[in-house]
């Protein structure tokens, strides 16, 4: 897998400096693209699962920006949108999955849950894992019924589409549920599941594949057909299908990469994508041609190529399962699959490049660079050179017997080649290939019929539908709610936050189980009782307050009774600082409160009757809190650390100062670089109103 | 004493919140000077509350003698205290402003303003 | 702002005395109750004092320095008494404390936190001035 990203990653760099040459975004999209090929990187080597959840939305987001490369277009960033809420929900289902898992496994290490498989799929909690991990996959590799995101996703640059969505991160998906496997499957759930998904995927795929007429969106269908047969084949996850899986997903990689940046090249060139509009590029662009055969004849399943192969180990794996019924199923589906997958190989080579060119069709301008065409023929040599030394050891043992080893969970020797003899996979080959033909030979004539149905059904029907439809509602939704919640009054604001809080905290106040008394209770002196009644008189006072001098001066009263009790419970440092901020704030109030309008009560009866009830329930959930919080003892590692070390490490006899100036000295330098900004915040207020003043006087001066 | 300090910052909840609700704009300032009292001390409660020895070490001696108050929720809450006269008294100052722009010191009658 | 001539006289015994407070208040407070916040605070107390009984630009004459400039001088002792150990030591994370060996009189060992600390007591008295002084000849 790691071969795939970089391999794969290097030859799209090359070919981005000739897809994209002369733009000048192109710096942005380097970026975007080496960010996304280190998200991948740690997806695939992430040993932690939560590693893997933050790359995972790591190659989601930089999906996002990628496929909105071109901003100025609406339709590539409602593709953008739609892939990211797609993948990005998915995501969100992931995580609360992958929660579950370690909870049930008892680790996050994915290196030790791999020997938890009994004790995770005999947990109640391997249901809702299973479910919500799924979900996140599935919408990742694009499954039914989240795969129409994938095709709109085309809106990318062609680069984008070779590596991100059909190489790599599409591959994500299949990679988790591969990398997973040895611990959620073996199980009913996992096998229902799988395959059921994964087996509309592969045939719905196909056939929408087949009769598009854009070259990125038959390549995108097929994409999504090849996805659904890789989870197919780890649905069914026997031996057989595992090593098959382990080389679809290879073989695919080749070919799929090498079709696009062949598709890339012919768009670059002609500036068509449209098979219709395309004919007879054979002798313009032969390069580009070769590769894109070969990579057609792999995607086909035409020996010798390495297709051929995964295609033979498919049908092994298909035909493998105990029952009849599902062997028959299972290898229906396939053979459909490789038949629309045949037809898609003709449609997209035939024509194209060995038609007659007519005025229909457009010539390209100039013959592709090298950087161009070095892509798509060297994946395509490539999958023919592995097709005809697949059972040489480089292949078989160094590449994919560990993959396939890793997924399996138990140790396997893969044996593969060309030539099995008679089998009846080599028979259902020679099905696929010529029923393939038949469909290509009937695509030109049935295409209009198809595509009026399927155009009258999606936009009720569709997956995509109920997507639009769903993040209409969520927009109005978010409208209703911004309406109510947020009307442009800071007070209903306040009440909506508290309200809010009051509810949550106080629901869990009442059911908690804790003793609401404090573990120790010192008793109160007659002095503190004092000071009590003090604090809670000048509450009062400022509470009741008609006048502003008064309610500055009960907030004052407050203030020194604070710093009071501090000094009462052992804290000088903070009575001092309490009592030289309370002198300040108060010379702060007189000097700006004459300025201020004087206190009027504006608001009506019951609007204060409402805010007087609002307040004593935060006051009284406040105690509550406070009260359970002290029930608790207080864990004092931290506390403790700082005691035993302000002297004999920071040479300080005064602990809290030791704290503040060495063992938390960050936080002070942040804290003091805090106050600065107020304090240049408040002189620019005054200064810019000033300088305001005096050019609008200025101003008045010269008119008159 | 705990209990009475419970009841001191559920008052003091009370009376913040009840202040930063009104439709005046200086009393919503004192509802958020208020407020930063009552967080203060919910910070200093939720250390053991010990009568009159401060975290100080002894000459001499390499560690502090118990009991003693907890030195961490002081050091959290004077650095709290410092950083809430620099907020009130930015928020004066941009109170003060808004009144002398906009001559009304009524929230409501603001949210107008800005449309 | 009509003047005391109490409060006129008394600041200008005050003021030396509460610096001279604040200062040492300031040193101790590595071993006793005080530290650069309180010192600092105290100064500016001073200060405004000051102000209230002579008026601002009195008081921000009689402080030489202007508020800006002290802010940058504490924020930059901050990051220096920092970046010491790093840079001059070498292979020392940021805000190690180092400790010199003499003993000074007052102040005792000179030493990062030292330096750290005398940044905050800048920084404050510079924050807290502007504020007051801004807001009070605005007025």
């Amino acid at each position: 897998m790691v071969l795939i990203i970089s391999g794969i990653g290097t030859l799209i760099f090359i070919y981005a400096g000739g897809y994209l040459q002369g733009d000048p975004r192109i710096g942005r999209f380097y970026v975007m693209i080496l960010i996304f090929m280190a998200a991948m990187l740690g997806v695939v080597l992430a040993d932690s699962l939560l590693l893997l959840f933050v790359f995972w939305e790591l190659t989601s987001i930089s999906s996002f920006l990628l496929i909105g490369f071109n901003h100025e277009s609406e339709q590539s960033r409602r593709s953008a949108q739609q892939a990211l809420l797609v993948t990005g929900s998915g995501g969100l289902a992931l995580l609360a999955g992958l929660i579950l898992l370690a909870t049930a496994g008892g680790s996050w290490q994915i290196s030790v849950l791999l020997h938890q498989q009994t004790a995770v799929t005999t947990s109640p909690l391997y249901l809702p894992a299973l479910i919500l991990i799924l979900l996140g996959a599935f919408t990742k590799s694009a499954q039914f019924p989240f795969h129409f995101w994938l095709p709109n996703a085309m809106a990318a640059p062609t680069p984008v589409s070779a590596y991100l969505h059909s190489a790599t991160m599409v591959k994500a998906g299949v990679y988790l549920l591969a990398r997973l496997h040895p611990v959620l499957g073996g199980t009913g759930e996992w096998f229902y599941g799988l395959v059921i998904v994964g087996g509309i995927t592969a045939v719905l795929g196909g056939y929408l594949s087949w009769w598009q007429t854009d070259l990125k969106r038959i390549m995108a269908y097929s994409t999504v057909s090849a996805l659904g047969v890789l989870v197919l084949l780890l649905g069914i996850g026997t031996k057989i299908a595992v090593e098959a899986a382990m080389l679809f997903l290879l073989v695919h990689s080749l070919y799929k990469g090498g079709l696009f940046m062949a598709a890339g090249a012919i768009d670059h060139e002609t500036g068509t994508r449209n098979v219709r509009r395309l004919a007879g590029l054979a002798r313009q662009m032969p390069f580009v041609f070769v590769g894109i055969t070969l990579a057609s004849l792999s995607m086909a399943g035409i020996p010798p190529l390495l297709g051929f192969i995964g295609k033979e180990l498919i049908y092994e794996a298909t035909l493998e399962p105990e029952t009849a019924v599902w062997q028959l199923l299972l290898t229906a589906l396939a053979l459909l699959t490789n038949i629309f997958l045949v037809a898609a190989s003709g449609v997209i080579v035939i024509k194209p490049f060995l038609g007659q060119p007519n005025e229909d069709t457009v010539q390209p301008h100039h013959p592709a660079g090298l950087s161009l065409w070095l892509g798509p023929l060297l994946l395509g040599l490539l999958s023919l050179g592995l097709g005809l030394f697949s059972n040489s050891t480089l292949v078989a043992k160094w590449l994919l017997q560990p993959a396939a080893t890793a997924v399996y969970g138990h140790d396997l020797v893969l044996k593969l080649g060309l030539w099995h003899g008679l089998t009846p996979m080599l028979l259902l080959s020679g099905v696929t290939i010529a029923a393939g033909a038949g469909v290509w030979w009937l695509h030109e004539r049935w295409r209009q019929g198809v595509m009026a149905v399927d155009a009258a059904l999606a936009p009720r029907l569709g997956p995509e539908a109920l997507y639009d439809r769903g993040f209409d509602g969520l927009l109005r939704l978010a409208d209703w709610l911004t309406v109510r919640v947020q009307d442009g009054f800071l007070r209903h604001y306040l009440l909506w936050i508290v309200g809010t809080t009051v509810v949550l905290v106080g629901t869990a106040l009442l059911r908690g189980k804790t003793a609401v008394m404090p573990s120790q209770d010192l008793i109160p002196g007659p002095n503190e009782i004092l000071l009590t009644l003090v604090i809670l008189g000048a509450a009062w006072m400022v509470v009741q307050a008609d006048s502003r001098l008064a309610a500055v001066a009960g907030l004052g009263v407050i203030g020194y009774s604070m710093a009071l009790i501090f000094i009462l419970y052992g804290a000088p440092d903070l009575a001092m600082t309490q009592f030289s901020v309370e002198t300040l704030t108060v010379i702060l109030f007189v000097l700006v409160l004459y300025k201020l309008p004087t206190f009027e009560t504006k608001d009506s009866t019951p609007t204060r009757l409402r805010n007087v009830v609002v307040s004593l329930l935060v006051g009284a959930m406040m105690t509550g809190l406070v009260l359970a919080a002290n029930a608790i003892p207080a864990s004092t590692h931290v506390t403790d650390f700082y005691s035993e070390n302000s002297y004999v490490l920071a040479k300080g006899h005064n602990i809290v100062n030791v704290i503040l100036v060495d063992f938390r000295g960050l936080d002070t330098m942040v804290e003091i670089t805090v106050l600065s900004v107020a304090a240049v915040g408040v002189y620019a207020l005054i200064h810019t109103r000033k300088q305001q003043q005096e050019t609008a006087v200025e101003e008045r001066r010269s008119e008159s | 004493m705990e209990i009475l300090l419970a009841i001191i910052i559920g008052v003091l909840y009370a009376a913040a919140i009840y202040m930063m609700m009104s439709r005046s704009i200086v009393k919503l300032i004192i509802g958020l000077a208020l407020l930063g009292h009552a967080s203060n001390l919910l910070i200093f409660n939720m250390g053991p509350l010990v009568r009159g020895r401060p975290p100080l070490i002894h000459e001499g001696a390499e560690v502090p003698i118990p009991p003693f108050a907890d030195p961490l929720p002081q050091a959290l809450i004077l650095t709290a205290i410092v950083i809430g006269l620099g907020a009130i008294a930015f928020a004066i100052v941009l109170v003060r402003s808004v009144y002398q722009q906009v001559g009304t010191d009524d929230i409501d009658e603001l949210r107008t303003t800005e449309r | 702002m009509a003047r005391s001539t109490i409060l006129v006289t008394a600041t200008r015994i005050l003021l030396p005395l509460m610096l001279l407070f604040a200062f040492y208040i300031f040193v101790r407070g590595h071993n006793d109750p005080g530290g650069g916040f309180i010192g600092g605070l105290i100064v500016a107390t001073a200060f405004s004092l000051y102000g209230i009984a002579h008026g601002m630009g009195a008081a921000r004459k009689l402080l030489r320095l202007h508020s800006r400039t002290l802010i940058g001088i504490g924020l930059l002792c901050v990051i220096t008494s920092g970046f010491l150990a790093p840079l001059v030591v070498g292979d020392l994370p940021f805000l190690t404390a180092l400790w010199g060996t003499a003993v000074w009189p007052a102040i005792g060992k000179l030493s990062t936190p030292l330096l750290f600390d005398t940044g905050v007591f800048l920084g404050v008295v510079g924050v807290t001035s502007m504020i007051i002084f801004t807001l009070a000849e605005e007025g």
